[in-house]
């Protein structure tokens, strides 16, 4: 055990709860879904881009497939035609799982109220965080991101236990 | 065309067989004996650049048939500008083509100014096209590097990026905003250049070109590059013509058409500059001809700079069109009267048809402008580059492996909030 200790510093014993032990695992290293709708994919893309640097919170791994997916984030206008598409990739993903709206148009239509735009993701999907913006700015979806966590630390892991209820669209 | 995505019965299987029999005469009949594979790519597909859905018919990995489905994106842009003032539509503008929404301004502001029959300065001519080149820019680092990360090249994606906040800071000192600028105004621009803003630019436009030869370093020796992209997705002259092609991909197959040089708009003949062509139509030519445009565009801007005058209007001084400047409201009535007539109904137009077309980054992007006679457009239509590249993404993609596909989409460089609007 000697040579095991000394390479880790002698660290001693942390106590704390399950909860705050799988918190901290969960916004350490959350995975977002490789997903873009609009205009806000491109701020997105900027924030993981070299200057604002996504990776810094554990999240410069985002993932194609919904099923190794923590984090939706709707970044854009959500029309009518996608929005089967969107609900269904969230039923893909697996629980624990949580959406952030980016951006103004997937908070709340925004500008266009017309026929072709949902009024909002949380029309089709709960939403977690609004980021507000047309586009956020990096600093505002790092906000929201960061608020996302803050969210998180608070949640138990009872709360995940119940399955969560899918909907067939 | 209408392919059923969500299936609204318990029985998948019905679902599926009433889809293959709408795809009669879109797909071989081979596919609709289970010969070949129908494939679905997209809309979720982190290589379509957005939410372009894909339906591919593959002969193993050959792609056989290939179905683009859009509107996945359509946000109804065209009918809210026919219930807006023609200042007002301006922002609404901006978000169709999110990676050059100042040309999207341009082009509105254009068929307006067309429209009215008003006469922009010189000076905010030139302003213009500073804009307009810095868009190209943005526009083009954009592409590069996501069409590097789809083929396998992440670090180009990094570098891109980190040009390309340069500019956005250069748009935010402009207008505000960082990408939404609606800078661009019939009559002119929103207002003058702050003060820091061409020593930036300057200070940007120098260290620029060694930049673009970091990319070149990257990618055009590469040999694993030119193994991805030289020979695939070849599309020839006639036949980019004949499907609408334009822009960089019409001019990647060696037809030397840029609307900045054979229709000129904005005083665009009076700065010197190469159109680049390609020779051989195929996705390395599309990426060496964006490559040497940005080369182009800091060539065009560092003239631009020369020519513009310290001082001078940066809209038009047509009150019945363009508002007064705020320090007027204090001193005449006159201006009170214009302000708020402009702001509340804003100006009337003639009933009368214009089009107006301009080269954005993508291609030619034309805007349809239908007056009433009143504050309104009674039609508004924007003829957009991305959807007569995505119409002829059949052609160049035929008899190709799925996996130069990628390469293929990114080559043409679509962008669906300018195909579905």
């Amino acid at each position: 055990m000697g040579i095991i200790s000394s390479k880790l510093g002698n660290l001693g014993v942390v106590t704390t709860t399950l909860d705050q032990a799988i918190n901290w695992g969960r916004t350490g290293a959350m995975w977002p879904l490789l997903f873009g709708l609009a205009c806000c994919a491109i701020e997105y893309m900027s924030t993981q881009a070299s200057n604002y640097d996504l990776s810094r919170f554990g999240m410069e791994l985002n993932r194609a497939s919904p099923r190794q997916a923590d984090l939706l984030i709707v970044s854009g206008r959500l029309t009518r035609k996608m929005a089967p598409v969107v609900r269904q990739l969230y039923d893909q993903m697996a629980a624990p799982k949580w959406v952030i709206a980016m951006g103004d148009c997937a908070s709340c239509g925004g500008v266009y109220n017309n026929y072709a735009i949902v009024q909002g993701a949380d029309e089709i999907i709960p939403v977690d965080v609004y980021v507000a913006g047309c586009p956020p700015r990096p600093e505002q979806l790092l906000h929201g991101i960061l608020t996302l966590h803050e969210k998180i630390k608070g949640e138990s892991i009872r709360d995940w236990a119940a399955p969560v209820e899918t909907i067939r669209v | 065309m209408a392919l059923q995505t969500a299936a609204n019965t318990n029985d998948p299987m019905a679902e599926w067989a009433g889809s293959l029999e709408q795809l009669k005469g879109l797909v071989t009949e081979r596919a609709l004996t289970g010969e070949t594979m129908l494939l679905n790519m997209g809309p979720h597909h982190p290589s379509t650049h957005g939410v372009l859905r894909l339906l591919l018919e593959l002969d193993g990995e050959e792609v056989i048939t290939c179905l683009p489905d859009i509107g996945f994106l359509h946000t109804g842009i065209e009918k809210n500008i026919e219930s807006k003032s023609y200042e007002k539509a301006v922002p609404l503008t901006d978000r169709m083509d999110y990676l050059a929404p100042m040309s999207n301004n341009t082009a509105y502001c254009l068929a307006v100014e067309k429209l009215v029959g008003l006469q922009v300065p010189e000076r905010a001519q030139i302003m213009r096209v500073i804009c307009l080149e810095m868009t190209r820019l943005n526009s083009h680092l954009v592409w590069l590097g996501t069409h590097a990360i789809d083929l396998g090249a992440m670090s180009v994606f990094l570098y891109c990026f980190r040009e390309r906040e340069e500019l956005l800071k250069m748009f935010e000192m402009l207008s505000g905003q960082r990408m939404m600028g609606s800078y661009m105004r019939p009559g002119g621009v929103w207002r003058d250049f702050p003060p820091e803003f061409l020593p930036m630019l300057e200070n940007f436009l120098g260290y620029f070109p060694s930049r673009v030869d970091d990319y070149e370093a990257l990618l055009t020796k590469n040999p694993i590059w030119m193994d991805r992209t030289q020979g695939v997705g070849v599309i020839e002259p006639e036949k980019a013509m004949a499907w609408g092609v334009s822009g960089p991909s019409l001019r990647g197959s060696g037809v030397a058409w840029d609307l900045r040089k054979s229709m000129p708009y904005s005083g665009y003949d009076m700065f010197d500059f190469n159109v680049p062509v390609g020779e051989h139509g195929d996705v390395y030519d599309r990426f060496m001809v964006r490559i040497r445009e940005m080369r182009e565009s800091v060539k065009i801007m560092q003239q631009a700079i020369k020519r513009l005058p310290a001082k001078g209007p940066f809209r038009s001084d047509n009150r019945k069109f363009v508002p007064p400047p705020r320090a007027e409201l204090g001193q005449s009535m006159e201006a009170v009267i214009h302000h708020f007539k402009l702001w509340t109904e804003g100006f009337a137009a003639p009933d009368e048809e214009v089009f107006v077309a301009i080269e954005s980054p993508r291609g030619e992007l034309g805007c349809y402008l239908h007056g009433t006679g009143g504050n309104k457009p009674r039609r508004v239509h924007f003829k957009t580059p991305s959807f007569m590249h995505i119409s002829s993404l059949p052609v160049m993609t035929h008899g190709h492996l799925i996996a130069d596909l990628v390469a293929i989409v990114g080559s043409v460089d679509v962008v669906l909030g300018d195909c579905d609007r």
